[in-house]
């Protein structure tokens, strides 16, 4: 097969596997562009990225948990976590780097709790992450009593402000993190395995797969994702807050399920989950700007949601 | 045919059916007579499940006619076939785990008053047909708690719940042992007598044989034949199957089996799972298929699991090449080079919903990936076609969803991928179940091939002739104990039976 009809093949991959949702995108930018000139800009482009890339990077972990066939609720409070780590780390006064890795080791630490209690203790995920979707909720408020903490650490803030080479740092981030969790999962022995014991995992106990390790280490990467996510958050807002990242898990959800990731596992890309996060941003974007007051974007989201899924969900069938 | 046609229940006329250019059945022809059991002989893909499909309500026909009781009979769905008086028991276990044996029998029946469920009368009528039935459960039982062949049981009291003119049974032994098929028998017998027609599906020639008054057999999406049961001999009905002439059955042995003296490869002694079985002892020789034999609830498929690592041993040890093991995982038992083709592929074996290609490399995948865990697409795919060729696996492509194959093509990505970790000792359980004449023919020649290249094999069946055509020895087990281990020539099916249902002496 010569590089060109590869390229044409993979398109075609890509389009039958994406069409729909695709197709829904570039229909909300069209909407979008004829009622705001505004729109249509690479500024605003550099803008709707930035804007959406916490969300994004909580749904790179999301995905991973809902391959498995389970979910993760509790990543909006490990946003929440992250940020205060990181402005406790800073008010003991510690540097850029310790205070980084110390945050994400918090998010890797809160998953490899959930993990545990999934994978050993044999509860539902569901229930265990609602239910330390309250305790990390909980936890966020203890070291300044429910009040936020100010992050005054340039070196911090920078990553939410700054830009690099013209793009923003945390454009380059979400670049890095879906490179990084797109290879690991297409590429990689990991990545099938996920995909193997979330399309049945009888059959992946049966064939040598540690199932409970799996489990544990992607409920881990789900923390982390949902810290680097908390670290972009704070950068941006200067600040720890304790509702940070109130209701993201739903946002991330919606974006993975966006994506075609079925909820019953096994089915899923990271491609897909970033077209789903690009929707959800470009939808939030476009009616900013129109200022639609937020109630309706409430209502207007929800539905734009139902109306992309039904129709991915079609285009599947039909192909069948 | 000579029976006149006022006698005739069920008849279909010149049907066929296309799936876009898919021809699935043409000229189809079939006259089913009340109070007989009309059995429908194809392989796997001849069209038996698309015609059973029609005349449920599932498809509709592309051309053709059919008439139930002397009028047209044109279900839009299953309901409706019901509602005109034709039940079918599928195949597919469709019964809800959750709930009881009556909620599940009159399910969508359920004898109520103003929306409420009456329990009291359910359970009563649920339990006299259970009764009337002689099921060997309590309709107050967990679905989920029984066993796979009860719960089949089940499912076919259900349908029979149901006043019918036509009953369709497809495949309902494939997971009874014997002595529950025998339960089944007796109820069809019962249906027989009050001049209910059966349409019957099976693969097992000599139950087909002992149930049938009349067969017809398709091939192709075609209608061959229809025979009187007393008109034919299996060989025949095998030949018109598939086709061609098969003289044999069983494929015969191309080198002898290991001598007696040669050391054993695996040996379990006193092996013990409590209230599961006892004081297993039995070794198996490299090249040596070593057959399991016994009813539904004997222990075989417990003493496979607890080899394999999926469950623990209460007592006993298991020795390989000489040396005690403890196995307390799949991993392990996979590490010592041991393979499982388990009972039921599509719950164990395969994922569905992934290529044929991700599910034959899914026990080898390390052999597949470099250092840093990369895959090595290319080496996996030309492994995998390997394998394809090998086994002839009749697939579009290596990207076929192995949901979307044949029964006994998904069993051939089972050993596949079982073959490409080139076991030492092979676990086959049931690895003929559910799957047509011709596939499992080739089944047998590959597992006769892994025994000739040094394999050790535990077969385990509840197909007595598979046993006794296969194994160079047989263990019988009955109520989780070995009450024997032969040499299959020199013991009679019925000596075997003898020992399989727990008589010692």
């Amino acid at each position: 097969m010569s590089d060109k009809s590869a390229a044409s093949a993979a398109f075609k991959q890509v389009m039958k596997q994406y069409g729909g949702i695709f197709l829904s995108l570039i229909v909300l930018c069209v909407i979008f562009s004829v009622t705001n000139q505004r729109f249509m800009s690479v500024a605003n482009f550099l803008n709707i990225l930035q804007q959406v890339s916490v969300i994004a990077i909580a749904a790179f972990g999301m995905t991973w948990v809902i391959l498995l066939g389970e979910i993760d609720l509790s990543i909006g409070s490990i946003i929440a976590v992250a940020g205060m780590v990181g402005a406790q780390c800073f008010a003991f006064g510690m540097g850029f780097v310790p205070a980084l890795i110390l945050t994400i080791v918090s998010g890797a630490l809160l998953g490899l709790a959930n993990g545990v209690l999934i994978a050993k203790f044999l509860l539902p995920s569901f229930i265990v992450t609602v239910a330390t979707m309250g305790i990390y909720r909980g936890m966020v408020s203890l070291p300044t009593n429910g009040a936020p903490a100010m992050i005054m650490e340039p070196s911090w803030t920078a990553i939410g402000t700054q830009s690099f080479i013209g793009i923003p740092i945390v454009i380059w981030v979400v670049a890095v993190l879906f490179l990084v969790n797109h290879i690991l999962l297409s590429k990689t022995k990991f990545g099938r395995r996920t995909y193997l014991t979330g399309g049945n995992r009888e059959a992946a106990l049966y064939s040598g797969i540690k199932v409970d390790r799996l489990k544990i280490i992607i409920f881990m990467i789900s923390g982390v994702m949902a810290a680097i996510s908390g670290v972009l958050l704070s950068s941006r807002l200067f600040s720890a807050q304790t509702n940070a990242g109130m209701s993201y898990e739903l946002d991330a959800i919606a974006a993975a399920v966006l994506g075609g990731t079925s909820l019953a596992g096994g089915v899923g890309t990271m491609i897909g989950t970033l077209i789903g996060a690009l929707i959800i941003g470009v939808l939030n974007n476009g009616m900013n700007m129109l200022s639609v007051p937020y109630f309706y974007q409430l209502i207007v989201k929800g539905l734009v949601i139902l109306i992309a899924v039904y129709l991915d969900v079609r285009s599947k069938r039909a192909k069948q | 045919m000579e029976t006149s046609v006022d006698s005739v229940i069920l008849e279909i006329k010149d049907m066929s059916k296309e799936f876009g250019t898919v021809k699935a059945l043409k000229n189809m022809q079939l006259a089913v007579r009340p109070g007989r059991v009309h059995t429908i002989l194809g392989e796997n893909g001849a069209g038996k499940s698309t015609l059973m499909k029609i005349l449920a309500g599932v498809y509709q026909p592309t051309t053709g006619t059919i008439v139930l009781d002397g009028k047209p009979f044109a279900p839009a769905n299953p309901q409706d076939a019901a509602r005109d008086g034709l039940t079918i028991v599928f195949q597919e276990l469709s019964l809800c785990n959750n709930m009881t044996v009556a909620e599940n029998i009159l399910a969508t029946r359920e004898p109520s008053r103003g929306g409420f469920i009456n329990d009291k009368a359910l359970v009563r009528k649920a339990g006299e047909l259970v009764k009337e039935l002689g099921l060997p459960v309590s309709v107050t039982d967990q679905v989920g708690d029984l066993s796979i062949a009860q719960r089949q049981l089940v499912e076919i009291a259900k349908g029979l719940s149901i006043d019918a003119k036509v009953v369709i049974l497809d495949e309902p032994t494939s997971s009874l042992s014997d002595s529950e098929a025998e339960i089944l028998f007796r109820i069809i017998g019962r249906l027989k007598a009050k001049g209910v027609a059966i349409i019957y599906i099976s693969h097992r020639m000599e139950e087909i044989m002992q149930l049938s008054d009349d067969i017809t057999v398709v091939r192709d999406g075609s209608y061959i034949t229809t025979r009187d049961k007393t008109e034919v001999t299996i060989a025949e009905l095998i030949a018109l199957m598939v086709g061609r002439d098969m003289k044999e059955i069983y494929p015969p042995r191309d080198v002898p089996a290991p001598a007696i003296t040669e050391r054993p490869v695996l040996t379990a002694s006193g092996l013990s799972r409590a209230d599961k079985f006892e004081n297993v002892c039995f070794d198996v020789r490299p090249g040596e298929i070593l057959g399991f034999f016994g009813l539904i609830g004997s222990g075989r498929s417990e003493v496979m699991n607890t080899l394999f690592g999926m469950a623990k041993a209460s007592g006993g040890t298991v020795s390989i090449d000489g040396s005690e093991v403890k196995i307390t995982s799949p991993v392990e038992a996979i590490n010592r080079r041991i393979g499982f083709v388990t009972e039921n592929r599509k719950e164990e074996g395969l994922v569905l919903s992934h290529s044929v290609e991700s599910n034959i490399s899914m026990v080898a995948l390390d052999s597949f990936s470099s250092v840093f865990g990369f895959l090595r697409r290319r080496r996996e795919r030309t492994a995998a076609k390997a394998e394809v060729d090998r086994l002839a696996i009749k697939t579009a492509s290596l990207d076929t969803l192995a949901g979307s194959l044949s029964g006994g093509n998904q069993q051939k990505i089972v050993l596949a991928k079982w073959l490409l970790t080139q076991p030492k000792i092979l676990i086959l359980d049931e690895p003929t179940r559910g799957v047509d004449v011709g596939a499992k023919f080739e089944i047998y020649k590959i597992i006769r091939q892994l025994a000739a290249d040094g394999t050790a094999i535990l077969l385990v069946s509840s197909e007595l002739p598979e046993v006794i055509g296969m194994s160079d020895r047989v263990v019988v087990m009955s109520e989780g104990q070995v009450t024997a281990i032969a040499d299959p020539a020199q013991m009679t099916p019925e000596t075997i039976m003898h020992f399989a249902t727990g008589s010692t002496s």
